[in-house]
């Protein structure tokens, strides 16, 4: 059945159409943003972005609090009483068409002089005349189109943060550095004897000293601090080299100049800091563009029920939910925000947020944290603030997006630097030796040059910038790492594990039969109630097909993991799930997934699925045996046992009646046993074998069942592209291994330039930013190569 | 050939000069977001049209 859909935000209209110049919207609130638009000629807005916009609230009386002066005065940036500027957060901006309209608000209200966005930042400055327009009048107008901001007192007296830029200016700095002292040593590098160029020799070389000292002392700081944390936590990390190599540098062209031995090495110094930290800020702008990214693509591809005034539930992103929302929380789900609970019976499980696992209880009333999870039945809960996408990231990796990110990636880096410095120290004592015997005017002069010219630059540039590139292609392709290990780890399995109902079977193409004695309206009703609280597959199919109206609070509501559900309402009691369960004995061979259903304990009827495999199973299972062993775990029974053998490669393990405990003793036995384990489960009742399992990939299909235990999250429509990805991160680790040899390559070069004393100023100038630009070029167009079959 | 020192002032003058420039530049934010200008370039320019209409929240007054 078509569902049309509403031409500004893109909802359904399916109830409430309202038709306005030839298109459909769902409700008069869009309708109207749509009529504003129009009338003042910002239709463009529509043209970028399909459904941009999202409806209006209704607000009456929320914003009064802006009327009053004090407050006022905390939230505006300038105020000379004619003209006021202030910064309001949007959580709506997502797209350029909110940009667009965002930066042409002055169309709408010509009191407005400007307006800048920014969009990582989701905030617009408006500056505006405040004799024609208020800053009340101003939010209400930013409401009317369906862009809300979102206003915290709390967050504008700790507003005055200052942002951290001193990475751009000590870049900014060592880039200016560098370009002068190159222009500096120019006339040093072709060695004319002529005499002007001796009387002034010491003016350049001096000049150029001036110049390093800073980007020594300023632009090289955070290496110095870092080398010396590993060296006191007894690390040989990354930065030991780097730190080592810049002292040298410095101290030897210092001792050049002074003794007239030669130029000194500034412009190599300068090139590499400036390199260096180069390579540091482009990783600090992916990195913000990851957490950026996920931040607002709906990171999470969850979505939430939320009751609407009228009774109806709606499913909305988690990004969505604004305060005073009232949200359904089913059996299993998250609690996505602060809320307090209105209706049901709470017993949240904090394991996620505080690692206790006892279920604490909770009555109307009470406030309930995010990241809790709901178990035994559905409660109501009105939200506290709304999600802050970040906190529920912290909740599924607290280490990922913290300043100090190059310690996430360094799991090849590191154990490669370890050696790498050793080696280097070694290498330059020998050859020192050697000189201190041949000629030992040269020995110091080649142990300088050996730690020069070592560049572990190219190392600490390989990883991050590929791995990086990665996650970012992966996240584009709709699948979600945690961190880059995931990708090194995805690299080494070797086994496959298959959850069956929600992962290889697709929910939503599911036929349902019912075949037994018919229920009465009131059975049914209890029924679909007892439904509700579930979030079983088989139960929201069965839910999702009923008749959603009259939705009454049961009694009581027990849940029974891998055997079914159970519901009273006054006198009837209803039990639906397995047969066993519901009290059904006599049917012994019932081979379908069949969900029975028995009312007082008479057995009344079942629902009979037929399950629908996703698309391109076959082929991706074809594609993975060549290199995995691949199992299915599944918690039903065999009724699909011919099907799947149909489908699937011979020698396919296929497991029936794993209860989540069967299923994560499986994994743990077969790691004990040698194997790297790669499980793909829906989340709901996996997360322990997820967590168990050396990679633990969570199929999504907009449903808020997502555990954080698992180590990505995969979209369900990219399921059948599972080979590709898992390969990829294979060749990935190859091309990381390959950019190591490309920088040993260098380092080869010029160590045998240095050791036979041979090293000139010109030629490590030269090597050194080649070797780290080389890196990072090869990289970046490898990932990306490799990342082409993915559509 | 002693302009040499003269020239090297003028260049380090102007160096810093433009190093100043820089300085004040982030110091007034223009490097804190880097994307939102990539996508405000491609936003075409609308010709200017002669309305004299006023828009339509000053008509609901």
């Amino acid at each position: 059945m078509e569902q049309k859909k509403c031409f500004h935000c893109g909802l359904s209209t399916k109830d409430s159409e309202v038709i306005f110049d030839d298109k459909s919207f769902c409700c008069n609130g869009c309708k109207t943003v749509y009529e504003i638009f129009s009338k003042n000629d910002l239709t463009c807005y529509y043209d970028m972005q399909q459904a941009p916009g999202s409806t209006p609230k209704e607000i009456e009386g929320k914003y009064n609090f802006l009327e009053n002066d004090k407050i006022i005065e905390k939230l505006l940036e300038f105020n000379d009483g004619k003209t006021q500027i202030v910064t309001l957060y949007i959580p709506h901006i997502h797209c350029s068409s909110c940009i667009w309209v965002l930066e042409n608000l002055n169309k709408i209200h010509p009191a407005i002089s400007a307006s800048i966005v920014n969009f990582g930042k989701k905030n617009v400055r408006v500056t505006y005349n405040s004799e024609l327009l208020s800053i009340k009048d101003l939010v209400l107008l930013l409401n009317s189109i369906g862009y809300e901001p979102f206003i915290s007192l709390d967050d504008y007296s700790t507003r005055k943060n200052h942002i951290d830029r001193s990475l751009i200016y000590k870049l900014g700095f060592a880039g200016f550095a560098f370009g002068n002292v190159m222009f500096l040593s120019f006339p040093e590098y072709f060695e004319v004897n002529e005499y002007w160029l001796e009387q002034y020799k010491p003016v350049f070389r001096w000049l150029m000293f001036t110049y390093s000292i800073p980007v020594v002392f300023y632009s090289a700081q955070e290496y110095f601090i870092s080398a010396y944390k590993g060296l006191r936590s007894k690390m040989l990390n990354i930065d030991v080299p780097i730190a080592l190599g810049i002292i040298v540098l410095f101290l030897r062209s210092t001792a050049e100049i002074i003794f007239d031995l030669g130029a000194g090495f500034f412009d190599s110094l300068t090139g590499l800091v400036f390199f260096l930290l180069l390579g540091r800020f482009f990783q600090q702008k992916t990195y913000s563009f990851l957490s950026f990214e996920r931040d607002y693509k709906s990171y999470f591809p969850i979505g939430i029920t939320k009751i609407l005034s009228d009774g109806r539930e709606e499913s909305i992103q988690v990004y969505d939910i604004e305060k005073g929302d009232r949200l359904l929380i089913r059996n299993e789900e998250l609690i996505p925000v602060d809320s307090i609970l209105i209706k049901g019976n709470a017993h949240i499980d904090y394991s996620f947020v505080t690692g206790e696992s006892k279920p604490v209880s909770k009555s109307s009333g009470d406030k309930l944290f995010a990241g809790g999870k709901q178990l035994d039945g559905t409660i109501e809960v009105d939200v506290l603030k709304s999600v802050e996408q970040s906190y529920l990231t912290q909740l599924w990796s607290n280490d990922v997006f913290k300043t100090d990110k190059a310690e996430s990636f360094t799991t090849i880096t590191n154990s490669i630097s370890k050696y790498f410095t050793v080696v280097i120290l070694i290498i330059a004592t020998l050859a020192t030796t050697y000189w201190l015997f041949e000629d030992s005017s040269k020995a110091l002069n080649v142990f300088t040059a050996v730690l020069i010219i070592a560049c572990p630059c190219a190392l600490a540039l390989s990883a991050p910038f590929t791995f990086g590139n990665i996650l970012r292609i992966f996240g584009t392709k709709k699948f979600y790492l945690k961190n880059a290990n995931i990708i090194e780890q995805l690299a080494k399995i070797n086994t496959v594990i298959f959850d069956k109902t929600g992962t290889i079977t697709a929910n939503k193409n599911t036929t349902v039969n019912y075949e037994g004695i018919e229920l009465s309206v009131d059975e049914e009703l209890i029924l679909k109630s007892t439904l509700r609280g579930s979030n079983h597959p088989l139960s929201r199919a069965l839910y999702d097909l009923l008749n959603k109206n009259d939705i009454i609070s049961l009694d009581n509501y027990n849940e029974f993991l891998g055997e079914g559900i159970e519901g009273t309402y006054k006198d009837t009691q209803i039990k639906i799930g397995s047969a066993p369960f519901v009290g059904y004995t006599s049917e012994i061979n019932a081979l379908n997934t069949a969900v029975h259903v028995s009312t007082n304990n008479t057995y009344k009827g079942k629902f009979t699925f037929y399950n629908a495999y996703r698309k391109g199973l076959s082929k991706l299972f074809n594609k993975l045996k060549k290199q995995y062993d691949l199992v299915i775990l599944s918690g039903d029974n065999e009724g699909e046992k011919e099907n799947l053998t149909k489908l699937l490669p011979p020698k396919t393990k296929l497991l029936f009646n794993q209860k989540p405990e069967d299923k994560l003793e499986y994994i743990k036995y077969h790691q004990s046993e040698g194997a790297n384990v790669l499980m793909i489960g829906d989340g709901l009742n996996d997360a322990g074998a997820l967590a168990q399992s050396n990679v633990g990939i969570a199929i999504s299909e907009n449903v808020n069942v997502f555990s954080p235990a698992c180590d990505a999250i995969l979209d369900a429509s990219k399921f059948s592209q599972l080979y590709d990805f898992v390969n990829i991160s294979k060749t990935s680790l190859k091309i990381i291994k390959w950019s190591f040899v490309l920088s040993f390559i260098y380092n080869i070069i010029g160590l045998w330039f240095a050791i036979s004393g041979q090293l000139s100023p010109v030629f490590a100038a030269i090597l050194m930013p080649l070797s780290s630009i080389s890196v990072v070029v090869f990289t970046t167009l490898s990932t990306n190569m490799i990342s082409r079959k993915l559509k | 050939m002693s302009v040499i020192y003269f020239m090297l002032a003028a260049s380090a003058i102007v160096a810093v000069v433009f190093f100043v420039a820089f300085i004040v530049a982030v110091k007034s934010g223009l490097y804190d977001d880097s994307y939102t200008p990539s996508v405000r370039m491609l936003f075409e320019d609308e010709l200017v049209k002669e309305k004299s209409d006023k828009s339509i929240l000053t008509k609901k007054d």
